[in-house]
């Protein structure tokens, strides 16, 4: 009988086997294998049965660390066990492998395999993970595709309950857990005829119970432990040939063979490679097509890798094999060679010890590195690879598919050999984010999946921006299975959704000889051809493309789809791709809408339909002419004036040639300058603000709220007016002090995100047309040139002595610089306003501890960073650590700056002879409590540097390189929810303890908002969350008040939409408490579901429903004899339902369980309530101290 | 429970008087309906409605326009952000189901007909073709006795005509009327040139009944903050005059039932309906403004009102007061509106300024 055919990512192939095999399930999210979690604890809210009819228990933990001992306590009670994690996830969950694998406990873990982060977080695929897990005891069996993905992972669950190894079944982040592929479905009756029922039982004998007690986990001596630990060895001897038994069994029920290690080749070979994972089906579409060839090469794919069969191993191995190359996707700096590699040479090495093979001769064995971090791995390379093994004397310890210029590592290879099949069809698709072009093709490849014979694959790539960023769709289908786990460079077909592309790159460039070349503008057929960039019209001509045009936004817009036009695009590639015939497309195309869309809305079906039949009346071939004819090109990425290293470095990869940069190109330790977002001009904007200096009353909220700091405001002096450029804006300043001034609004109009919250903040209107502001928008297009020019004028403008302005005021704020720019953030996001405020008012002398999320990738995601510097070259300081480590890492800064300026202040002392006593004494008393005071500071210390290059002694020189800590540093630890709340917890709670004077600054989004909305401890009651898809049922932790019962740390919650000027004010008292503080920030977030153009109007609601009420404790005012809390935010004065009702997380429950949201609101009101009567009391006054005054 | 002074019993004397009508088909045991608002949305509420003697209630509008904003505001929040960013390909779970659009209102209708004896009349808002119909018809699936067509459409396109509207909605009557076996009735607005024409075109379209008048919503400015507020009135008893006008005039016209609804406060109000020519009065403001209970003094009062007048039936007075029905029918049309602005004392005013001082 045919087995069902599903279409599916590797992430939901493995976790339906895995789930149905399961009975508790530990979980916390991390890229890329957060979508197995998710799908799991969505299928347990479904009510989801595995094969023993129970209902899977998911549970979110606080972190990986969490769930393996979650999942470690569950095994021990004799339940079935699994979770799913990646990088750093599976790095913290080492301790209680050990643990799981020294008690023989059948386990699975499943690994969506990632790089860990070394001089740079990476989100994508390696085996450094994987490879740090092997000292652990737990088996490794590697998938190399989706379909392996999902018979692996089911493999793994019944070896493990025979072997009682536990296993980690991996398989490529990214390349394979986001891949699409068509797959044979695994059912449950095939996971029940898989697992052994009587491994079952004996795992839950071996459970502990009070009804037959024992104990495990002993602590022993060095009398006994070794022995115990020996004790294991005829397990693991054992559980080879149990894999190969269960894989067996497996070929039997699903009709699929797998091998320890898999052979593919000619018989005879000499050149064989050995790897494991997705590169090696690249490899084996290479040795397929040499072997063709006559060329005597061989692939064996190793899938147990632990515990490693020698006897399997050299089985595999042709006699024949003369040379060998193991390749690791993996880099283990300081040994000798790579873990495949190492290992492939001890077995070589036993085996011609007396071991049972006989090699005609004796092997030579190289080893090399290829795709870190999901770089590209081809059969172009692997040839490469093939032709070194061919030279009398290969490389060894090579990388290939890069360029190293700096250790000569790296292998040459042809990049235009392919062994791509003539029979498959290649579609590149280029889309925004916001156009919905990837959901579209997820779509068609599962619609040529589900209702074609066409086997389908389907691969998307992605910016590192969250507003605006760019999409790159691989979709290949074709009537043999799929293996090419690489990007399409050969495309028979190419898409460009967007006409904007086509002058910031060159989206023909994989288009093959004959492709179609599918357009959407703003053109019709007759006019299209004089708006294309040479290059463009150059390969259409050359490469005799057939070039179709469609204005979708219009279809798009008339059937009621604002911007989505990706059913308008899908349409039109079913109707040139011709792998279905139209009618039947269309039908398909609208059951996948009905499916997708049915239970949103008829409305919503209905516009889709409306999308799809209006497509096609629009499209139209476009005839070429002989000759290009355009004056205009690809515009270059950065413009001349850019610095080196962004002309050099920044500019490729903005480009997306980031590949082609050579190892030299980078600093060894992970440095980049900062100040680079500037120089990435993204033109993303639609409609730009547009100031009205008549109407404006300078009152500065509109540069606060701006989330991409490209809102900005100059006081200057007139005469700086002179050169000013025609259209250059200027009015008088409506300041007290400055009215002799000219105060200017700017706006960068190539940065703008066009969010408008500058608008929605405007609290003026004009008295002869309402919705007219002191600033609107406008379409940007028209405006760009001219804009360019003002913005560079106004950044030319002298800053403000930052000494005269009243920091605490909004106003004044407004006029200080950001040191924050131009971030990748969403448009409109809640987070960005709160660090760019912080770096405008401490960023000359900050240093930022981040913790991984949204805002470390917004704030040091290549290719730029939005982290910059004044003009005297100063400006925040930022790294980036980890996700858990957080507060301790910004601790550590707080430490060394203060060691260091004890240090120095110490030299200072000691030097002070020679430098001049009323000099060092100025320097050591000096008062920095003020602006003014720490300039002069730094001027002094200026002068001091200058007089030590003049100095001779050690000190002197001792002293040069710490003086600048005798200026006052502000340490920032910044991160969100996820962290402050639950994973760095621990280390929050001890850093806050420490009385250091850190400045913890929490952006509460109230979720996981990087890795997708998951569930914090922050997500209030009743918000629907991923691991939390029915509301949560518990109120949101209260960090503050937690933080509050120290009574030494300066505690605030802050909502900038609620109170600009309390969160400034609450910035520059936390900063001057000379102690811990934290400042928890409500930032509105695209995971509420709500319309991010009014999130400071929606902050301002929290804190009218006294969901989020405003307050201070400052530890200073206790001392002082008064009650350190005060409330800022008046009694709630709106029913809780008024606020939270505007966003999605929570009606999406009114909808979906409108009992249990009528339950959660009830209580949430409640909780509200409670805890304001609560904060009231404990900020009464003192006067209410027993026997003082109390009133009847 | 014996009366003093000749008088019998209240159960006495509504034993004695029929408050029976019949409206849209139905029997109803009196004249009594609540018109829609939000009180219908709660099932106690309209179990209330039936103990306090309403003879039937007319649920809240299921609003069209609303159905397809939330699914659009659902789609659009579910859809934004996604697929733009490799870490967070989504940012909301997508449920199995959502119980959304008509479904909840659907809903409702069976309850509320499995709550009460008394008949459900459903109100339907709509403002697509497709919409008006499909729901329609989900509405009496449902197990609506009845269904009342709001027909509130702001004409703001200075393009489209009156005739073109009026077209518009008979069309509308009639397609519905043809798809549905349950009675339909048809409430529409006072701002039609000519009323007495477009109910007779509607009545011809098929109308069961027509309700008189729809009471909309009027937009309030916040001076302040120069915004502008959609703002709720309720109805006072003087907003009645229009309504009985209007069924004076149609009154023995059609073949459609007639519905006062707007300004039914007191037993007074429903009187002065019947008279006119109603077959039923509705009232909601009442009811938010005094509770439901207020329905019972309300039928009480009625039921007084006639025994002391002598009335033994509704239906004996219904249309007594009507345009065919009085001696001097003038008193209801133009002439009647001369005679009111002479017996002012008209000073220098003309008629435009004489009305705003009637304001003061």
């Amino acid at each position: 009988m045919a087995r069902a055919k599903i279409t599916i990512d590797g992430n939901e192939a493995t976790a339906l086997v895995a789930y149905l095999a399961s009975e508790v399930i530990a979980i916390y999210p991390i890229t890329p294998s957060s979508p197995m979690g998710e799908l799991a604890d969505r299928w347990s809210v479904d009510g989801k049965s595995n094969i023993w009819g129970g209902i899977p228990k998911v549970m979110e933990m606080q972190s990986e660390g969490g769930a393996a001992g979650a999942l470690h306590g569950a095994l021990q009670v004799g339940s079935l066990g699994t979770t799913f994690t990646s990088s750093q996830g599976l790095l913290l969950m080492i301790p209680n492998m050990y643990k799981i694998a020294g008690e023989l406990t059948a386990a699975v873990l499943h690994v969506a395999a990632r790089t860990v982060a070394t001089h740079a977080l990476s989100i994508f695929g390696d085996h450094s993970d994987v490879m740090a897990t092997r000292a652990t005891g737990f088996a490794l069996l590697a998938a190399n595709t989706v379909q392996e993905a999902m018979d692996l992972g089911l493999i793994s669950h019944a070896a493990a309950l025979e072997s009682r190894v536990p296993f980690v079944h991996f398989f490529d982040g990214f390349r394979t857990s986001h891949e699409i592929s068509k797959v044979e479905e695994i059912t449950a009756e095939d996971v029940r005829a898989m697992i052994e029922e009587n491994s079952v039982r004996a795992h839950r004998e071996r459970g502990l119970s009070p009804d037959h007690p024992f104990v495990r986990g002993t602590a022993q001596n060095p009398d006994v432990f070794f022995q115990a630990q020996e004790a294991v060895n005829p397990y693991y001897r054992a559980c080879p040939t149990i894999v190969e038994n269960v894989m067996e069994r497996f070929r039997q029920i699903a009709g699929r063979s797998y091998r320890l290690f898999d052979y593919v080749g000619a018989p005879d070979a000499e050149r064989v490679i050995v790897m494991m994972g997705s590169g090696a089906e690249a490899a084996q579409e290479a040795v397929e097509h040499l072997v063709e060839k006559g060329e005597k090469v061989g692939l064996v794919k190793v899938r147990l890798y632990r515990p490693f069969s020698l006897e399997h191993f050299l089985g595999a191995l042709p006699r024949t094999v003369k040379t060998i190359a193991a390749l690791d996707r993996t880099k283990e700096a300081g040994s000798i060679g790579e873990p495949l590699y190492l290992d492939v040479v001890a077995a070589l090495a036993e085996n011609a010890a007396g071991g049972p093979v006989s090699f005609a001769a004796a092997p030579r064995v190289v080893g090399g590195r290829y795709g870190l971090s999901s770089k590209e791995f081809t059969p172009a390379m692997v040839k490469g690879v093939f032709d070194e093994m061919a030279k009398p004397n290969p490389k060894t310890h090579f990388t290939v598919g890069i360029h190293d210029d700096v250790s000569h590592t790296s292998l040459d290879y042809d990049p235009s050999f392919s062994t791509e099949d003539p029979e498959v069809v290649r579609g590149i698709f280029y889309g925004l984010g916001s156009d919905g072009t990837v959901g579209a093709n997820k779509n068609s490849i599962k619609i040529i999946g589900e209702d074609t014979e066409n086997y389908a694959q389907g691969y998307f790539v992605y910016d590192s921006k969250k507003a605006g960023s760019v999409t790159v769709s691989h979709l290949r289908f074709g009537p043999k299975p799929i293996h090419s786990t690489y990007l399409i460079d050969r495309a028979t077909f190419v898409a460009c959704h967007q006409f904007a592309f086509l002058e910031r790159f060159d989206v023909l460039q994989a288009a093959e000889p004959g492709a179609t070349f599918l357009l959407n503008a703003p053109f019709g057929p007759e006019e299209i051809w004089e708006h294309l960039p040479r290059t463009i019209q150059d390969q259409i001509i050359r490469k005799r493309l057939r070039f179709y045009v469609i204005d979708a936004v219009k279809v798009a817009r008339e059937a009621g789809m604002g911007r989505r036009i990706n059913t308008v695009m899908q349409t039109c590639f079913f109707a040139l791709s011709g792998v279905l015939p139209r009618d039947e497309a269309i039908a398909a195309i609208k059951r996948s809408i009905e499916k997708t869309y049915g239970k949103r809305g008829e409305a919503i079906v209905a516009r889709n339909f409306a999308a799809v039949d209006g497509a096609l009346n629009f499209l139209f071939e476009v005839p070429a002419p002989q000759a290009v004819s355009s004056n205009f090109d690809i515009q270059p990425p950065v413009p001349e004036s850019a610095p080196e290293f962004v002309r050099k470095v920044t500019s490729s990869i903005i480009a997306g040639q980031g590949d082609s940069l050579p190892v030299s190109a980078f600093s060894p330790d992970g440095t980049f300058p900062s100040a680079t977002a500037k120089w990435e001009k993204r033109n993303i904007a639609l409609e730009i603000p547009v100031w009205d200096q008549d109407l404006c009353i300078q009152c500065g909220k509109c540069v606060m709220v701006c989330p991409h700091s490209v809102i900005r405001a100059k006081v200057y002096d007139s005469r700086h007016l002179e050169n000013a450029p025609a259209s250059f804006k200027s009015t008088a300043a409506r300041w007290k002090d400055f009215k002799q001034l000219r105060y200017t609004l700017a706006v960068a109009p190539e940065d703008c995100t066009g969010c408008s919250l500058c608008v929605e903040i405007c609290p003026v209107k004009s008295k002869a047309e309402a919705k007219h502001r002191a600033i609107n928008m406008e379409a940007q297009p028209p405006l760009r040139e001219q804009e360019r020019v003002n913005w560079d004028f106004f950044l030319d403008l002298p800053e403000m002595d930052r000494g005269v302005l009243s920091h605490g005021q909004v106003k004044d704020a407004q006029l200080l610089e950001p040191l924050f720019e131009f971030s990748g953030a969403c448009a409109g996001c809640g987070e960005t306003p709160y660090i760019r405020l912080m770096t405008q008012l401490f960023g000359d002398r900050c240093l930022i501890a981040n913790a991984t999320g949204c805002s470390s990738i917004y704030g040091g995601n290549l290719p730029t960073t939005p982290y910059t510097i004044n003009r005297q070259g100063l400006g925040p300081a930022w790294s980036n650590s980890l996700f858990e480590d957080d507060a301790e890492f910004g601790l550590g800064m707080r430490l060394a700056v203060d060691n260091q300026a004890d240090y120095a202040r110490h030299l200072v002392r000691q030097l002070a002879p020679q430098l001049g006593e009323k000099e060092a004494e100025e320097i050591l008393s000096a008062d920095q409590s003020t602006e003014p005071g720490i300039h002069q500071q730094r001027e002094r210390v200026r002068a001091l540097k200058e007089k030590l290059q003049g100095l001779n002694p050690v000190e002197a020189r001792d002293l040069a390189s710490v003086a600048d800590a005798l200026v006052k540093k502000s340490v920032w630890i910044v991160g969100g929810d996820g962290w402050a709340y639950d994973i760095g917890y621990g280390g929050l709670d001890h850093v806050l303890a420490s009385g250091k004077n850190v400045n913890v600054l929490v952006l509460d989004t109230e979720v996981y908002s990087n890795t997708g909305g998951q569930m914090s401890k922050a997500t209030p009651r009743g918000a629907v969350a991923k691991f939390a898809a029915g509301g949560k049922e518990n109120p949101k932790k209260d960090l503050a008040m937690m933080a509050m019962t120290y009574g030494s740390v300066y505690v605030a919650r802050v909502a900038m939409g609620g109170n600009d000027t309390h969160t400034v004010k609450v910035l520059l008292e936390a900063e001057a408490y000379n102690g811990p503080s934290l400042i928890i920030a409500y930032s509105h977030c695209i995971a509420h579901g709500y319309d991010m153009v009014f999130g400071m109007e929606q902050q301002k609601a929290a804190v009218q429903s006294g969901y989020w009420p405003l307050f201070r404790y400052n530890p200073e005012l206790a001392r002082e004899g008064k009650n350190p809390l005060q409330i800022d935010s008046r009694p709630p004065s709106i029913p809780l339902e008024k606020y939270i009702y505007n966003e999605t997380r929570y009606t999406m429950l009114v909808h979906a369980q409108p009992e249990a949201a009528k339950r959660a609101l009830r209580l949430a009101q409640e909780d509200v309530r409670a805890r304001w009567e609560l904060y009231e009391k404990w900020a009464a006054p003192a006067a209410t101290v027993p026997g003082k005054g109390e009133k009847k | 429970m014996g009366g003093a002074g000749g008088y019998c019993s209240r159960e006495g004397r509504e034993k004695m008087t029929d408050l029976s009508t019949t409206y849209l088909g139905l029997e109803l045991k009196n004249p009594l309906v609540v018109s829609p608002s939000p009180l219908s949305e709660d099932i106690n509420n309209v179990r209330q409605m039936e103990d306090s003697g309403a003879a039937a209630v007319v649920l809240h509008s299921l609003f069209e326009e609303q159905v397809t904003l939330e699914a659009e505001e659902l789609n659009r929040h579910l859809s934004e952000g996604t697929e733009s960013f490799a870490e967070s390909l989504t940012y909301l779970p997508d449920m199995t189901r959502y119980n959304r659009g008509p479904e909840g209102y659907l809903e409702l209708i069976r309850k509320a007909r499995e709550a009460v004896e008394i008949p459900v009349i459903a109100s339907l808002n709509g403002v697509s073709p497709g919409g008006w119909l499909d729901y329609a018809r989900k509405i009496e699936e449902a197990g609506a006795s009845a269904l009342e067509l709001n027909i509130y459409f702001l004409a703001t396109d200075p393009g489209v005509s009156s005739s073109e509207i009026e077209q518009g909605y008979c069309d509308l009557v009639s397609r519905v009327k043809q798809n549905l076996h349950i009675p339909v009735a048809v409430k529409l607005g006072p701002y039609f040139s000519a009323v007495a024409n477009f109910a007779r075109r509607l009545d011809q379209a098929g109308a069961d009944a027509l309700v008189l008048f729809n009471r909309f919503y009027q937009p309030d400015f916040d001076l302040e903050n120069l915004e502008v507020l959609p703002a709720v009135v309720l109805s006072h008893s003087h907003e009645l005059l229009l309504r009985l006008h209007w069924v004076s005039i149609l009154y023995g016209h059609l073949n459609a039932d007639l519905a006062v609804t707007g300004g039914v406060h007191t037993a007074e109000d429903v009187l002065k309906s019947m008279m006119a020519g109603a077959n039923v009065a509705m009232m909601t403001s009442a009811l938010l403004r005094n509770g439901i209970s207020h329905l019972e003094g309300v039928r009480a009062d009625l039921a007084d009102w006639m025994a002391e007048h002598e009335y033994t039936s509704i239906r004996q007075m219904q249309g007594s007061l009507s345009l065919q029905s009085v001696p001097n029918p003038a008193a209801f049309e133009r002439a009647n509106y001369m005679r009111v602005l002479s017996s002012y004392s008209l000073r220098t005013f003309g008629p435009w300024r004489m009305g705003m001082t009637n304001g003061e």
